[in-house]
């Protein structure tokens, strides 16, 4: 229905429900969709694969989120916001079908306000704060580069709905890393001074690349079936396609050791960085202070 | 017994026909909030429609992961339908095939033009091996809607809308807002 101003878009009693004072007060992203667990999986274990891509993507958008208005051009905060919509979109179709999986009915809402620190499953990559605009394009580009390779071979997953998830999310992510590449290669061929920020953003983020190859037992078993993708199977193509863009922009991947989890326990077993505390902070905040609030 | 429109004159469950096509036609022109000169039939995402004893069963493929339209749409097809009688109106999600740009009919490439939008050329043929990479930033041959001139400049690879991207033409200068090929 179309409305002649915003305010009657707002005002006007157009929805049964009340909307969220938080997360999005909109339907369900699986609806009328078959989400039975494919025979091969565990539902439990189903459901912690979900949370691991769902996670991804959910810090990563929230982290994308805080660079707008922040972005050296507006046409930058666009691409910025836009590439953080599809990743939200993602992670609402990962999160929600972890709570159909588990059976436990959980909703998106419930697993993004209602977790722990210790019940996220993302790798650190993702939560970790930029300290410029180059260093936000080297992880953008870390992170789409692994993500693309990982979701295309998730295309022919055992599980419908995970293989329909990453059907869309290739193309979407295809942009996003043509998209830093682009500027990775813009700066790093460009002045002294933006190559050596862009040298500077690639140092900060190739400790948290090793993560990104290491599976759990939890991925292991679900690749065995034909469900998961093995994430220690991507590194050929990853490393392929950051030599392209490495040579293009004239720059070197640094040498750096992968960054050491607790007791071999990073990212995707919830064991984060002092980051992530305060990106939930924000990112929690008003469900937990005024729990169920709608407006 | 469900029936889809085509499947004969009149479907069990006394139905007539007509009230399937009545359906498909109102639910067909709901249009994108965000593009409002299509409507989910010239995007192609309205995937299927069926009427079983006045229970209405639409089926709708998300365009982008994120659309925030896709709320609205589903909304308004439920509304819209409300108001034209038919009560019981169930909206599924259709995610696989995912949409592409190569589904936008004719008639929606032509509204999209004339709306100042260059239309979705052809969507990449996917061939086998890692997904392309593509360092070049303009894409040759999209075509300027205002002066039709083919000498154009991407000058941002997002845009207002997840679905489209920004060019400028070389030629008569206008600057443009162009579907992107998913």
């Amino acid at each position: 229905m179309g409305f002649d101003t915003a305010y009657e878009a707002i005002s006007e009693e157009h929805d049964s429900g009340h909307r969220w004072a938080f997360g999005t007060g909109f339907t369900d992203p699986l609806a009328g969709v078959d989400t039975a667990v494919p025979a091969e999986a565990d539902g439990s274990e189903l459901a912690e694969y979900c949370l691991m891509l769902g996670d991804d993507a959910l810090i990563m958008s929230h982290r994308l989120q805080q660079w707008l208005a922040r972005a050296p051009e507006l046409e930058e905060d666009t691409a910025l916001a836009n590439i953080a919509l599809d990743l939200l979109g993602q992670a609402r179709l990962l999160l929600t079908r972890a709570g159909r999986a588990d059976g436990s009915g959980r909703t998106e809402d419930d697993y993004a306000f209602g977790r722990t620190e210790r019940e996220f499953r993302n790798v650190r990559l993702a939560e970790i704060t930029d300290t410029d605009f180059a260093a936000l394009i080297a992880r953008l580009f870390v992170f789409s580069t692994w993500r693309l390779a990982l979701l295309d071979r998730l295309r022919s997953s055992a599980d419908p709905v995970l293989a329909a998830v990453a059907g869309q999310g290739v193309k979407e992510i295809t942009y996003h890393r043509d998209y830093a590449a682009q500027w990775l290669i813009r700066l790093g061929d460009g002045t002294d001074y933006s190559r050596t920020r862009m040298i500077a953003g690639l140092a900060a983020v190739a400790p948290y690349a090793a993560e990104l190859f290491e599976p759990t037992a939890v991925e292991e078993r679900l690749a065995d079936v034909g469900v998961a993708v093995d994430p220690s199977g991507l590194r050929t193509e990853f490393d392929d396609v950051l030599a392209q863009v490495l040579a293009q922009a004239g720059l070197q991947w640094p040498d750096a050791h992968g960054l050491a989890g607790v007791s071999g326990q990073a990212g995707r077993h919830g064991v984060h960085t002092e980051a992530m505390g305060y990106l939930l902070a924000e990112l929690q905040s008003v469900a937990r202070a005024m729990p169920g609030a709608t407006w | 017994m469900v029936s889809t429109i085509g499947a004969g004159p009149r479907v069990s469950g006394g139905e007539p026909s007509s009230r399937l096509a009545t359906a498909r036609r109102i639910a067909g022109s709901v249009t994108d909030p965000e593009l409002p000169m299509l409507t989910l039939a010239d995007l192609g995402i309205l995937r299927d429609i069926r009427l079983d004893r006045g229970h209405v069963i639409v089926s709708l493929t998300p365009t982008y992961s994120g659309c925030p339209a896709m709320h609205e749409m589903r909304r308004d097809v439920s509304s819209r339908l409300a108001a034209a009688g038919f009560t019981d109106v169930e909206v599924r999600t259709v995610l696989s095939p995912a949409w592409s740009t190569d589904w936008i009919t004719a008639a929606g490439r032509r509204k999209l033009a004339a709306a100042g939008i260059a239309p979705p050329q052809a969507a990449p043929l996917r061939t086998a091996g890692p997904v392309p990479l593509t360092l070049s930033t303009s894409r040759a041959g999209v075509a300027c809607p205002l002066c039709g001139s083919a000498d154009t400049e991407q000058t941002a690879a997002f845009s207002a809308t997840a679905c489209k991207d920004l060019y400028r033409c070389l030629t008569c200068a206008e600057p443009f807002e162009h579907v992107k090929e998913i």
